[in-house]
């Protein structure tokens, strides 16, 4: 319960949230993901140093860099982990608009 | 990421709010309606209106018995009501450790036809919101695992 706590705060967050859409398409090493940032690159180091510790990202050693890639398994039971509670209000507002255009059309 | 959904959901790291925002296809009044009239609110929450007031300093008062036969109370009280805009009033699940929370709810004309509704909801903490949000997660967790309860009891 609680991994699962902090993989969904380390999504939370706007940047951390931008470097996981980044390193969707390809692998990236941290400077050429930092480039992308107008936030200075130990913040980005940091940022990223979460992103690994919650398995949302995978680290891979190519010659001397380190590629920063996405751990797809683990995005997907993230997405599923927020999902109940959107899908709820959901729920709720569908039966909401049915409810209300009944009333509507018999009027 | 994925396909823009109805009904979306901002809640950001170590605050201590979140956003509920929603399209329906509906128009104005008709969505506004549904939030202040005893008869539809019953409807589409499922729940027992036992007291309503929408008015500056009214209250209301809901009851929902679940599958399991457990009454549960909601209630809270109207700071503000003005019809076909806003929505002002706090909200509390009675018996829990949630706290009371403060909802705003604004209500916005789209077209004659659609309309559109963001709700901002303030909880006491941080901790408070974390532990709302992710109680539709534990629930269907509770259900799962009550589901493997009820097989593994049938075949004793």
């Amino acid at each position: 319960m609680n991994l699962r706590r902090d993989v969904f705060q380390a999504l939370a967050d706007p940047t951390r949230r931008a470097i996981l859409l980044l390193v969707a398409s390809q692998s990236m090493t941290a400077g050429a993901i930092a480039s992308n940032f107008d936030t200075a690159r130990p913040t980005v180091s940091k940022h990223l140093q979460i992103l690994t510790e919650c398995e949302l990202l995978k680290q891979e050693q190519t010659g001397r860099e380190v590629y920063y890639q996405i751990n797809a398994k683990k995005m997907k039971e993230v997405a599923d982990f927020i999902e109940p509670f959107r899908k709820m209000w959901d729920e709720r507002f569908n039966t909401l608009e049915t409810v209300m255009k009944k009333y509507k059309s018999n009027k | 990421m994925g396909m823009e959904q109805k009904t979306q959901i901002n809640a950001e790291e170590g605050r201590q709010d979140l956003v509920i925002t929603r399209e329906f296809d509906l128009p104005l009044e008709l969505l506004f309606k549904a939030f202040v009239e005893a008869e539809f609110v019953e409807q589409w929450m499922g729940t027992k209106v036992v007291k309503l007031d929408s008015k500056k300093h009214g209250s209301y008062q809901f009851e929902t018995i679940n599958h399991r036969g457990n009454k549960h109370g909601f209630s809270g009280v109207f700071h503000e009501v003005s019809p076909n805009r806003k929505i002002t009033r706090t909200f509390e699940m009675d018996n829990t450790p949630y706290g009371v929370q403060l909802e705003f709810y604004s209500f916005e004309e789209l077209t004659s036809d659609t309309s559109r509704l963001n709700m901002h909801v303030i909880y006491e903490s941080v901790g408070q919101r974390d532990q709302v949000l992710l109680l539709p997660f534990k629930q269907g967790l509770n259900m799962a695992h009550n589901r493997i309860q009820d097989i593994l009891g049938k075949l004793k």
